[in-house]
């Protein structure tokens, strides 16, 4: 019989038994509803072992790639290492600063090297967590063949890690990382889709990598890029970008200021531009990352505009309240 | 035994194409869109799902007392008739979208009919 290892305690599972079964059955409090295979109340992440193909059935492909699964569903043929969705930690491990550059007045290009391999997507974040404690997320813009993690910092006024960042942490330095976590990044296989990329501010980092993730993987389809802010500071990788849509016919990038006027750049706001200038969506894979209300707003009304759900892949910036 | 309504309109793969088209007239019907809000939206999908497995009669665990208290909190917010046969309307248009046969769609109204009293809570 296959075992599962929950929370460092080991259970046998019985002939037949379900995970979700097996755990409930151990007295182990765990979330579910519809015990069939599709509220996904139930779901859960395998960090060990692969979990089977069926118990996968309906889950978005970016957390079936990460060996996410329904545990009402599954009967694993193997022995399983779990943790439940949304309450993953990864193993925390030591990255040097390598470069620091800023990339405007209010961005910072932090460039990382993790003393052990560090697998991730472009478009996932990790959690940076400073030696008191403080812990934040950022994106990463940085490709998997690049050998550092890149990251672009927004500085917030008073904001504790964001100040830090730009004003007190050192080339050579080293800083505490976990992950990668999150579901919004680039998968291959669909080469033809178009792509609509909507970014405010720092959300342009993990769009940056997976603009470049998708043409690295042959992407032919057109790849919409809209990166806007309020203040012209916050639009950064202007000329970066442009020379990747001068390089790739596919790829068409339109910086937006939401108010005021800039030499070249749309006025108004990316998300209503971007959705203006593409009023039907059905068929698009969608990327939506940064201002929290801006990323939910735009899910809803990208799927109003016929976007798959499944297709529609978000990570709003949410702000910390610790 | 015959096959039941899930299987003949064509199981998981079915339900899967509908949700999307339900989840899209439910977001825009101001009529009930509001009791929708403030719920992340990749878990309100996966409840729609949920909704149509159950309404087309497929493999669920859910009891009448289930029904009754997960409607509990919006029946608190003024869920009613009026609010129930909104969503019955939205399950016939989707299902004639997708072409399920006009026999088919009664069956998969009715079964969602059963529920009313224990999603209103009466
Ligand atoms: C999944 C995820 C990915 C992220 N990726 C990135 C990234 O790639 N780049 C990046 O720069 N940030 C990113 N963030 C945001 C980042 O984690 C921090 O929230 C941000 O850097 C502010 O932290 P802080 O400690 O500097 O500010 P805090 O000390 O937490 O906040 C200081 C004050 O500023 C306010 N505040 C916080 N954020 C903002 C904001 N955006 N605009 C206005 N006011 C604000 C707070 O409410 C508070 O009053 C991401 C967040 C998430 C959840
Ligand atoms: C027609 C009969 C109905 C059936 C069979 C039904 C079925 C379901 C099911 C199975 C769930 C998921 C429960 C879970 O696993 O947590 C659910 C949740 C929900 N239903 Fe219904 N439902 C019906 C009518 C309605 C109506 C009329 C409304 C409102 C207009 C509604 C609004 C909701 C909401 C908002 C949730 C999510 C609750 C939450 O997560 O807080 N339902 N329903
Ligand atoms: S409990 Fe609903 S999917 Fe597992």
């Amino acid at each position: 019989m296959s075992k599962i290892t929950f929370n460092e305690k080991t259970y046998d599972l019985n002939e037949n038994e379900t995970v979700l079964e097996c755990l409930l059955r151990h007295g182990v409090d765990t979330p579910y509803s519809c015990q069939s295979g599709s509220c996904q109340s139930c779901m859960m992440r395998a960090t060990e072992g692969t979990p089977p193909i069926e118990a996968q059935a309906g889950i978005k492909p970016t957390l079936q790639q990460q060996n996410y699964f329904l545990a009402c569903i599954c009967k694993p043929s193997s022995d399983l290492s779990l943790c439940a969705a949304g309450n993953e930690a990864l193993p925390k491990q030591q990255a040097t600063v390598i470069d620091k550059t800023p990339l405007s007045a209010k961005i910072m290009r932090l460039r990382l090297a993790p003393e052990q391999s560090l697998s991730f997507q472009p478009g996932q974040f990790i959690n940076l967590h400073r030696d008191d404690g403080l812990t934040r997320s950022y994106s990463i813009a940085s490709l998997t063949t690049e050998g550092f993690l890149e990251l672009h910092i927004e500085l917030i006024e008073n904001g504790r890690m964001s100040s830090w960042i730009h004003n007190e942490l050192e080339v050579g330095s080293s800083i505490t990382i976990e992950g990668a976590h999150g579901d919004s990044f680039y998968l291959g296989g669909r080469p033809e889709q178009p792509l609509l990329l909507i970014g405010t501010g720092s959300g342009l980092s993990p769009l940056w990598g997976i603009a470049r993730a998708a043409l690295q993987q042959g992407h032919s389809g057109e790849i919409h890029i809209y990166h806007g802010s309020r203040e012209p500071q916050k639009l950064y990788l202007m000329e970066e970008l442009r020379q990747l849509a001068t390089k790739h016919g596919n790829v068409r990038y339109t910086p937006c200021l939401s108010s005021g006027e800039m030499k070249g750049v749309h006025v108004g706001r990316a998300a209503d531009t971007a959705l203006s200038e593409h009023p039907s969506l059905s068929g698009w894979r969608v990327f939506l990352c940064g201002h929290p209300q801006m990323v939910n707003d735009t899910k809803r009304k990208a799927f109003l505009a016929g976007a798959n759900f499944q297709d529609i892949l978000a990570d709003p910036f949410t702000i910390n309240t610790n | 035994m015959s096959q039941s309504l899930y299987d003949r309109i064509g199981g998981d793969a079915a339900v899967n194409a509908a949700v999307d088209l339900f989840y899209r007239k439910v977001l825009a019907d101001d009529r009930i869109n509001h009791f929708f809000d403030g719920i992340d939206m990749a878990k309100q999908h996966a409840k729609q799902k949920a909704f149509l497995t159950m309404a087309l009669g497929g493999p669920n665990n859910y009891t009448g007392e289930d029904m009754r208290k997960g409607h509990a909190h919006l029946v608190a917010r003024g869920l009613n008739d009026s609010h129930f046969d909104a969503v019955m309307e939205n399950l016939g248009a989707t299902l004639t979208e997708l072409g399920v046969p006009g026999d088919l769609i009664a069956e998969a109204a009715a079964i969602a009919e059963s529920t009313r009293n224990d999603v209103l809570g009466k």
